[in-house]
């Protein structure tokens, strides 16, 4: 496998061997009659983290999270929560709280009674559970609707009174079920924000699941990529991706160009791979640990291709293209550039001042040229 | 376009004619002062005096509307059960053994249906008899019960399908804020089924209320209901007080129906409101 160098971490809790874990999934497996939602699941959450699965429908993150808060039971495999052993622990005695997809809102309680509600099964004083229904509505904005029912409200205040009745009982883990998902673009982006500074502000370890990478780029502290039942790859946003370890990763999170290729040249501090697909070769200012003349993929992030009329002073990493497509979207304009293979690169380009994207037109000829730096090498 | 639309009205007064003239003429009727049913000899309302004095007709009422209730309660609770066990507990060993059976009453015919509940009635009757010394009288008990196994199959049916579109969160939540699963139940599930449970309790209550099959196979000398009453009266030759009684009958309900109406065309507008608060406050 092909493994690319990392810049140092500072010094965080995950790279920490003496931390120990808040969560910790220890091989967790869990199959639905011949279906294997999750397979062999193991991951460490640290305390105060916000620490999202991602991936497609179907990948088992959300069975993963219902396993946490107790509604389904592993098939093989342990969860450990605060180092207490969860298994055949029912869902009212876990230490958990969750925030439901679909919000499920009590609809016959008011807003006040909903945020209650978990108060009262623990059988706390009425005027207590009072000043702390009172301090969460305040909290997320909603005390003046404490009299209302749920249907009375809008998508963003429900999303808050859902999350204002899981965290009053002040859960030490609070898992979220796509907690923006039904929220408009608008509403998500100041929730996203709104979401990290509560966490920051409570201290609690939020797990969230989401399909939106944008979402978990913003969210998180860490990401755990799922596929198939599996964690395909663990980091923070920024490992993620920029290093990320397989194709399915780096196509997953944000657009990415393959090219497929041979090692011709594999040294300690540099490789040079000859990819009849680009019509050229790739130069990678680092080295990676792979067979020789394996066949590998280079990965090269549209943001980090230079696009340019002239061809640009350097040997290395330029190759020349059609424009095909140009597609200008405010901030940025997208450009489709054909190559003599006849393979598609997607070139991202910010506008960085009026007309900036003016000077290439349709059909033009342009050199396509990147950094060595910028391409990841991936074996599989 | 002129003629379509003639052609529309009197289908239209066909059908309503069809519907309610004879309900109409058993009105009028109840109001005609001679003996004889179809001669109409001067408006009067001695008939419904004569019905407030005929005692037979007042217990058969009375005792129908006992029977009704205590069968709408117990198909209530025993088909909250059923449908509670259908929806929520998965496919558990005899699932479909116990839908079949919870919802064959509604295909059966109920002569069937009565003549099988007769026969076990007499079959317990004599084993009660032997085993304790008790007595099943057929009467009260034994049509509630025959009831019940009729109208059981609705409200199972009625249950299951309001818990099916119930959304399992909801009760995923609570037991998550901590309550336990009895608790779940009585706090959250039967709050929201609650409006299935009253349109359960009623259809219930109607369906025993004018069943006349199964109720004369399985009731005993003293115990006529009052569709049987009536069956008998009118097997007789029609006398006018039963037109009395039927057209007071068809004012309870078309004053329960407008009542109904009412009471919906309300919520709907409060709906209305809540949505539009709802949006303002976005």
């Amino acid at each position: 496998m092909a493994t690319n160098p990392r810049p140092q971490q500072q010094l965080a809790v995950w790279n920490d061997p003496q931390a120990v874990p808040y969560v910790h999934i220890e091989r967790v497996t869990k199959r639905f009659g011949d279906f294997v939602a999750v397979n062999s699941v193991s991951l460490k959450i640290y305390k105060k983290e916000l620490f999202c699965l991602l991936g497609g429908s179907g990948c088992g993150k959300t069975t993963l999270l219902r396993m946490l808060a107790g509604f389904e039971e592993p098939t093989s495999g342990k969860l450990f929560i605060d180092g207490v052993d969860m298994t055949g622990i029912p869902p009212y005695e876990r230490p958990v709280n969750m925030m439901f997809q679909s919000y499920a809102l009590f609809p016959h309680m008011t807003v006040e009674q909903n945020v209650a509600f978990g108060l009262k099964q623990d059988g706390l004083p009425k005027d207590e559970i009072a000043t702390r229904v009172d301090d969460m509505l305040k909290l997320v904005r909603l005390q003046q609707f404490g009299k209302r029912k749920p249907h009375q409200l809008s998508g963003g205040q429900r999303q808050r009174v859902a999350l204002a009745r899981s965290l009053v009982k002040r859960p030490k883990l609070l898992l979220l079920d796509e907690p923006l998902g039904a929220l408009d673009k608008k509403l998500r982006e100041h929730t996203q924000f709104e979401l990290v500074n509560l966490q920051e502000q409570l201290g609690v370890t939020f797990v969230v699941v989401t399909h939106d990478q944008e979402e978990a780029m913003t969210l998180s502290s860490r990401i755990g990529v799922m596929n198939q039942g599996e964690i395909i790859q663990v980091g923070t946003p920024k490992d993620i991706y920029e290093y990320p370890s397989s194709k399915f990763v780096a196509e997953f999170i944000g657009n990415v160009n393959m090219f497929e290729g041979r090692l011709i040249e594999d040294e300690p501090d540099h490789v040079r791979i000859d990819s009849p697909e680009l019509g050229g070769t790739i130069y990678v200012d680092h080295g990676v640990s792979s067979a020789p003349e394996a066949v590998v993929s280079a990965a090269i992030r549209p943001e980090k291709i230079n696009i340019s009329v002239e061809r640009p002073n350097q040997t290395d990493n330029v190759v020349q293209g059609t424009v095909k497509e140009i597609a200008y979207m405010g901030d940025m304009s997208v450009y489709l550039v054909q190559l003599a293979s006849n393979k598609m690169v997607r070139i991202t380009q910010p506008n960085t001042y009026r007309h900036a994207e003016g000077s290439i037109t349709w059909d033009q000829t342009v050199y396509l040229s990147w950094h060595p730096s910028s391409p990841v090498v991936l074996s599989e | 376009m002129k003629q379509s639309s003639t052609f529309r009205l009197s289908v239209l007064a066909f059908g309503f004619a069809f519907l309610y003239i004879p309900i109409l003429s058993l009105i009028v009727y109840s109001f005609n002062k001679s003996r004889l049913v179809t001669v109409w000899g001067g408006f009067s309302t001695q008939w419904y005096g004569r019905l407030l004095d005929n005692r037979q007709i007042l217990d058969a009422a009375w005792l129908s509307v006992k029977i009704a209730a205590t069968n709408a309660t117990g198909a209530v609770i025993l088909g909250t059960l059923a449908g509670l066990a259908l929806a929520r507990f998965g496919r558990f060993r005899g699932r479909t053994l116990l839908s079949g059976m919870t919802t064959a009453p509604l295909v059966m015919p109920e002569v069937i249906t009565g003549l099988s509940l007769l026969m076990l009635f007499v079959v317990l009757d004599s084993a009660l008899k032997q085993a304790f010394g008790w007595n099943l009288e057929r009467g009260f008990t034994t049509i509630t019960i025959a009831h019940i196994t009729l109208t059981l199959a609705y409200v199972t049916v009625i249950v299951q399908s309001r818990l099916s579109s119930l959304d399992d969160s909801l009760e995923e939540a609570a037991m998550d804020l901590g309550a336990r699963p009895a608790k779940i139940f009585f706090v959250i599930t039967l709050p929201i089924i609650a409006p299935a449970l009253v349109s359960g309790w009623l259809l219930a209550f109607t369906i025993s209320l004018d069943d006349l099959v199964i109720t004369s196979f399985v009731s005993g000398p003293g115990a006529s209901t009052l569709p049987m009453v009536i069956f008998s009266k009118v097997r007789l030759g029609v006398s006018p007080d039963i037109n009395a009684l039927a057209t007071i009958i068809v004012l309870l309900v078309t004053l329960g129906v407008i009542a109904a109406g009412i009471f919906m065309a309300r919520q709907e507008k409060r709906r209305q409101r809540d949505m539009q608060m709802a949006a303002a406050a976005k």
